[in-house]
């Protein structure tokens, strides 16, 4: 199929035109599923302020009624586009309705008010998230590399691993990897979990409402690389049940009086206040987290708040270097793989920040 | 085959000025495209300069056995995004020895009207958004569909993403990108409601263009759903029961539609649409009637209706055409087979000549 390659990678300004393609990406109906649809735009662009607003049929993404489906996209953040490469742009989007309201999908709209009250933008919110999420097999829900009607071998040897028998899918995580540095996604790692075909990477260290972008330009990537592959990417907390390995989205995070001098003492003050605000936040990191945060597999359960250093049975996580140094950040390992980046970065930042308890 | 590819990515401007222009022409059913190749002496960007050419008619339905030839005449030239350098595409319409149109031509008839005065003043624009359906090659079922079976019913598959949700999209990004190359005006690609349903949009082009735009762009698509070992099927209900069909949707404004005051224009217009629905109806693409049901965002094939941002109507207005008082207005019958030049012209000639 080299004539297909040959017309998908045509690079269009040696034809002349300075036109290029716009993906603008949305999420759906249920808060999860990542939709696109692409528009040619007449030049280069780098300001999303300077994008066209468009509209979808929201009827057919559960966000609207048939007699009145547009729903508007407002462009948010700029990506370049790793698959037609070139000028050509991925765009992060929010949804409004035709009077300018958000719709009640759009959390992006709450978390971008939140990170622009001036006591929090001031605090300077560093988020880093690790997404974890698991490749299943198309036609079957069951996870890649493992054997149909059986399983592979008990955990162990996968975290890290290298090898045919331990390591299943890595040409989508490295593809996927590169794909989203080219794209301008602040990925800063990967690894692969302890779960076979289970696989983490890193983005961040991010300033406010920027986090939630890249993690969906990155989940977006990801989803556009596993079609090509020909496998299904799965952001369930817990694909399968037993004595396996669920899948999170820990929450890294710092305020700039966090990682100054005397830091510590502001961290703790921080993870205090969570801990009182522990059944709001458990109820907005993600469904299905109750399958997942049990006490066992690197969890705390569900139902308590527990920190420590380097603990990673507690619900909140500090480093050694931040015990030691008396500054730096800490972990929120409560968020499952399927949380809105928005709402959790913009929750963490909330409570810790503005409210008072 | 690197072999193959090597020979056939091959640029001749290395060694020779000449070009290859494939001739492109519709075929006797209307629907079918047909193409053959020729060698011309140099480059060529004015379609009045090239040769006119002329084919077997007898082995496409349009002419007789025994006096079979048909004559090719070139219309729009578009750059070949398969082979590249300076050859082209070159949408032609067919006329016999004597110089009347077949009647497959229907491109003639709507020259005419475009060439008007009044049309012609009135600039008119289109958009049309052409959905498709891939099938599997071998057995009339969509690609990516179950042998046997059905996928899950439709919810995610409207511009989704993934392996289980997006099936064929190295079809419909290289054709963005080929379309784009060859010089048409395509404004955009999403997926739509049901799976291995695509869609692209041709425009805003004004008058006749509209119309060889799309026929080359649908030429551009099948012939690479060929190279892909998939079929195209402009049929505007492939899979019977709850699952969408397939439209070609046309958007259209003239100039003092665009200008202060348009939507009364606008109203005016859809008025006489409204009139003139059944004759519209018959020329909107065969099978139409399988499509237009009032369920899956169609209205009735019987009534006409219209309304702002209403996906059930036969007309749909934009909230943003309302809100400015001007802008375009969208005829959401014409079934994806529907023959471009006939529906452009038509609009054209019911809302701006025609008096009821």
């Amino acid at each position: 199929m080299s004539l297909l390659s040959d017309l998908i990678n045509l690079n269009l300004s040696e034809s002349g035109t300075k036109k290029i393609i716009a993906e603008y990406i949305w999420i759906g109906g249920s808060g999860m599923d990542i939709r696109s649809k692409a528009r040619t735009i007449s030049g280069p662009v780098s300001d999303p302020s300077k994008l066209p607003k468009w509209n979808y049929d929201g009827s057919s993404t559960g966000q609207a009624p048939g007699e009145d489906s547009e729903v508007i996209l407002y462009p948010q953040a700029i990506f370049k586009d790793p698959f037609r490469r070139g000028e050509n742009i991925l765009v992060i989007c929010d949804a409004y309705t035709p009077a300018g309201e958000p719709i009640p999908t759009n959390k992006r709209h709450n978390a971008a008010k939140i990170f622009s009250h001036p006591d929090v933008a001031s605090e300077e919110p560093w988020y880093g998230i690790e997404q974890e999420y698991t490749l299943l097999q198309k036609d079957i829900n069951w996870p890649v590399g493992w054997p149909i009607g059986g399983y592979p071998g008990p955990q162990g040897p996968y975290y890290c691993g290298i090898g045919a028998d331990k390591a299943y899918g890595r040409d989508i995580v490295d593809a996927h990897y590169k794909a989203c540095i080219y794209a301008g996604i602040n990925i800063s790692g990967i690894n692969g979990e302890v779960m076979p075909g289970q696989w983490e990477f890193q983005v961040g260290p991010s300033v406010g409402i920027s986090a939630g972008d890249e993690v969906w330009a990155a989940r977006y990537i990801l989803e556009r690389i596993t079609e090509i592959a020909g496998v299904v990417v799965s952001f369930d907390p817990k694909p399968i049940q037993g004595d396996w390995n669920g899948a999170g989205a820990h929450t890294n995070y710092s305020t700039k009086s966090m990682r100054n001098d005397g830091g510590y003492e502001v961290i703790k003050k921080a993870i205090e206040k969570l801990k009182l605000k522990h059944k709001d936040h458990i109820a907005a990191y993600g469904e299905g987290n109750e399958r997942r945060l049990t006490g066992k597999h690197e969890t705390a359960d569900i139902h308590t708040f527990s920190w420590g250093v380097a603990n990673r049975g507690a619900s909140v996580r500090v480093g050694r270097d931040t015990e030691k140094n008396g500054k730096g950040y800490f972990e929120d390992r409560r968020p499952a793989s399927n949380m809105d980046p928005y709402v959790v970065t913009s929750m963490i930042a909330e409570t810790t920040i503005l409210w008072k308890p | 085959m690197t072999i193959i590819s090597d020979l056939i990515n091959l640029n001749l401007s290395d060694v020779t000025d000449k070009v290859i222009a494939e001739y492109v022409w519709i075929g006797g059913s209307g629907l079918d495209l047909r193409s053959k190749a020729r060698t011309l002496p140099g480059p060529v960007n004015d379609p009045s300069k090239l040769p006119k050419w002329n084919y077997d008619g007898s082995s496409t339905g349009q002419a007789p056995g025994q006096d079979s030839e048909v004559i090719l005449c070139p219309q729009a030239i578009f750059r070949d995004p398969f082979r590249r350098g300076d050859n082209i595409l070159v949408m032609c319409d067919a006329y016999t020895p004597a110089g009347e149109p077949i009647p497959t031509n229907k491109r003639h008839g709507a020259a005419q009207i475009f060439n008007n005065p009044e049309v012609a003043a009135e600039e008119p624009w289109y958009g049309i958004e052409q959905e498709y359906t891939l099938m599997q090659k071998e057995v009339n079922w969509p690609v990516g569909w179950p042998v046997g079976g059905y996928p899950g019913p439709q919810g995610p598959y409207y511009c989704g993403v993934g392996a289980d949700k997006a099936f064929a999209r190295d079809v419909v990004d290289s054709h963005y990108k080929a379309c784009l190359y060859a010089g048409i005006n395509i404004s955009g690609v999403n997926g739509e409601v049901m799976p291995a349903q695509w869609e692209f949009q041709v425009g805003p082009a004004v008058g006749i263009t509209a119309g060889d735009q799309l026929w080359i762009a649908r030429y551009i698509l099948e012939r690479i759903t060929e190279v892909a070992g998939v079929r195209l099927s402009l049929d505007p209900k492939p899979v019977t029961g709850d699952w969408n069909g397939a439209g070609a949707h046309t958007n259209y404004s003239t100039k003092s539609m665009r200008n202060d005051g348009g939507y009364e224009v606008i109203k005016t217009a859809i008025e006489k649409l409204g009139k003139r629905h059944s004759e519209h109806i018959a020329a909107y693409g065969e099978g139409n009637e399988r499509r237009l049901t009032g369920k899956h965002e169609t209205a009735n094939i019987k009534t006409f209706l219209w309304g702002v941002a209403n996906r059930g109507a036969s007309v749909r207005v934009g909230r943003d055409t309302e809100k400015e008082g001007k802008g375009y207005f969208e005829d959401r019958r014409p079934a994806s087979n529907m023959d471009p030049y006939v529906v452009t012209s038509m609009i054209a000639e019911t809302t701006i000549l025609w008096k009821p």
